[in-house]
């Protein structure tokens, strides 16, 4: 009788489930499916459940177009110099700032904790504009033609895309929370052995801090990939261009439904990878950001 | 005991410290001081201070009373349909001249009289209200499927972990994808929702104008939102769920308490301070949405989802007003950090 009942909603789970499922991952399975199909099947499909298929005629032709009249290696290059650069330096400078807030006694560091903490609160929306009006009047060394030479401003650059998103206060807080929880008494037995403070950060609570670290480098890599608002202010050009203006570009100017759909499956490809391979640490920094804040 | 070190302190911060100065700091304060200017981005003209007039401009509403249109007897014109005819705001007279630079936000009818209120940047108010509107049906649509999920991935039977991981996949998905994607399953003519509803109708041509129409765009972006943000939420609500102490729903049950009864009694009390952090960080997110009104809807139409951070870009960069952007986006600020300030107390007196 019990177990009866229990299949009996274990039935209507699954099929609540099951449309959720299709609900969540539907239109994800869609532009993959409709990636690799011409637009006219593309439209047929649209009446059955092949539209969320790779079914019927597949072919290439959708990523060859997009390759032949855009410069997407180039966004793409663009996009991971900068989300790289920024997930490196972001780890180490957050990283630093934190040890030192967490383990250094010095004068002005309450006043710093609640200055990183006030900065919490300022959504980068707000500073986008005056920012932009900053580093416009920014002179800046450039490479061109094969000699450097001076420029009147930061815009079309790609530091201007790295620079301003290193620090962050979010990541300080991860860190420093992360710090709190590591034993002072690994320290002291280091310093017994005469290791200096620096020593200290990069041997000791480094090696320690892996979880908060891929925390750490999950926020900024997520962050950096779908850079949007910035680059819109401040690329005009392709050549430092990233891909998500890259593809709104290509979006706004082409009626192929097939081809923007080759275009989005190919930007989304570095983040689902890199979901698929550090899922337990998605998951982990996601919830633990919650708990603690 | 951590070592007193001055030196050492200042030099661990100070990477951070410059960066966040430069990026964060520098242009919080710019931007303060060029709201009260007339700069612009790319100008020769010399840049001057002109006060709150930013500001007023606007703030600035107005309210007066829409004469009937006259004609040269003085007998009230009416339209071909037999309606009473308006002045236009230029024709009335005599004008004030600071209602100059109004423009109508809203006529409305008061017996057999029109009125109408007046402001100086319409949109901005229409981009405020349209603001509030998204966060007013985000927030519980978003936050009541998030949690659902979580319960639903909560649940001890097989599988639990695909679903929660299938569930969370649109938030790794980037924004502006997924705006792109959804712009297309909206499509009034080929859109995959059009054609689904038709199919459950019968209706086979069925063609919403989800995007295009003034009433349904806001909402379209709602779902459109929800779908793309829900899985965060859902993760935050599960940790939350799972930090409950199971001994609680054991003594519930043992009280005779159903299903429903232990809802409300363990799980939301147990997740208070969870709600509280997932309503402030969503009620911020809302509040700054851009980039699905930028690829979906341009704003349109008729302004209907022009957001707050839409209007500042569109002023501030497009039209290279920057020191008129800059005030929308301080104005925006002070709104977010009076809603969240606001949330946090009501949610840490509750308890």
């Amino acid at each position: 009788m019990d177990s009866k009942i229990e299949r009996k909603w274990s039935l209507i789970y699954y099929l609540v489930m099951a449309f959720l499922v299709v609900i969540f991952v539907g239109p994800m399975a869609f532009m993959v499916a409709s990636s690799f199909k011409s637009d006219p099947q593309i439209f047929e499909d649209l009446r059955s459940a092949r539209a969320f298929l790779p079914v019927g005629e597949l072919s290439l032709d959708n990523y060859r177009a997009v390759f032949a009249k855009t410069p997407l290696l180039l966004y793409f290059v663009n996009s991971m110099l900068i989300t790289l650069i920024t997930v490196v330096l972001g780890v180490l400078v957050n990283s630093m700032a934190a040890f030192g807030l967490q383990r250094v006694h010095w004068r002005g560091q309450k006043l710093i904790l609640a200055l990183i903490l006030a900065i919490l609160v300022i959504p980068f929306e707000v500073l986008a504009i005056p920012l932009m009006m900053i580093v416009s009047q920014l002179p800046a060394i450039g490479f061109e033609a094969g000699q450097f030479v001076v420029t009147g401003s930061w815009f079309n650059s790609l530091h201007v895309q790295i620079i301003p998103f290193v620090a962050n206060a979010f990541c300080i807080f991860l860190f420093y929370q992360f710090f709190k929880d590591i034993p002072l008494d690994l320290d002291d037995a280091a310093r017994i052995d005469g290791a200096g403070l620096f020593s200290i950060y990069w041997r000791i609570v480094m090696p320690n801090a892996k979880p908060v670290i891929a925390t750490a480098s999950i926020v900024l890599f997520l962050a950096m990939w779908n850079q949007y608002l910035w680059p819109l202010l401040v690329i005009q050009g392709q050549d430092t261009r990233p891909v998500m203006v890259g593809i709104q570009q290509f979006f706004g100017r082409t009626t192929a439904w097939g081809e923007v759909m080759a275009y989005a499956t190919l930007v989304t490809i570095p983040v689902l990878t890199a979901f698929i391979f550090f899922q337990r640490q998605f998951v982990q920094s996601v919830a633990g950001a919650g708990l603690k804040g | 005991m951590n070592p007193r070190s001055n030196k050492w302190g200042w030099l661990f911060a100070a990477p951070a410290l410059a960066l966040l100065f430069f990026a964060v700091i520098l242009p919080f304060a710019v931007a303060v001081g060029m709201t009260l200017t007339n700069q612009r981005l790319l100008s020769p003209n010399e840049v001057d201070f002109v006060g709150g007039e930013n500001y007023a401009r606007l703030l600035s509403l107005g309210f007066t009373e829409i004469p009937l249109k006259l004609d040269e007897g003085g007998n009230p014109l009416v339209s071909s349909a037999g309606e009473p005819l308006y002045q236009s705001l230029r024709e009335i007279k005599p004008s004030p001249p600071e209602q100059a630079s109004f423009q109508i936000l809203k006529a409305f009818d008061w017996g057999d009289k029109r009125y109408a209120v007046l402001a100086k940047d319409p949109v901005f108010w229409r981009a405020l209200f349209n603001t509030l509107y998204f966060v007013a049906l985000v927030l519980p649509i978003q936050l009541c499927t998030a949690l659902g999920l979580a319960l639903l991935v909560n649940a001890n039977l097989p599988g639990r972990t695909t679903f929660r991981t299938l569930f969370f996949s649109p938030v790794v998905t980037s924004m502006v994808v997924a705006a792109i994607v959804w712009t297309f399953l909206y499509n009034e003519n080929a859109g995959l929702i059009n054609r689904l509803l038709g199919l459950i109708t019968g209706q086979e041509n069925l063609a919403i104008n989800w995007l295009g129409s003034e009433a349904l765009a806001m909402p379209s972006i709602v779902i459109m939102s929800t779908w793309q943000g829900a899985g965060f939420q859902m993760l935050i609500f599960l940790a939350g769920l799972q930090s409950i102490n199971s001994e609680l729903y054991e003594a519930a049950k043992l009280d005779g308490a159903n299903a429903i009864q232990r809802f409300f009694n363990v799980t939301l009390p147990g997740l208070k301070n969870t709600l509280v952090f997932v309503l402030i960080s969503t009620t911020i997110a809302a509040f700054s949405l851009f980039i699905q009104v930028d690829i979906m809807t341009n704003g349109g139409p008729n302004d209907s989802t022009a957001t707050l951070i839409f209007h500042a870009i569109r002023t501030g960069y497009r039209e290279q007003d920057v020191a008129y952007g800059a005030s929308i986006a301080v104005v925006y600020f002070i709104l977010v950090l009076g809603v969240a300030l606001l949330q946090n107390k009501l949610g840490g007196r509750r308890g």
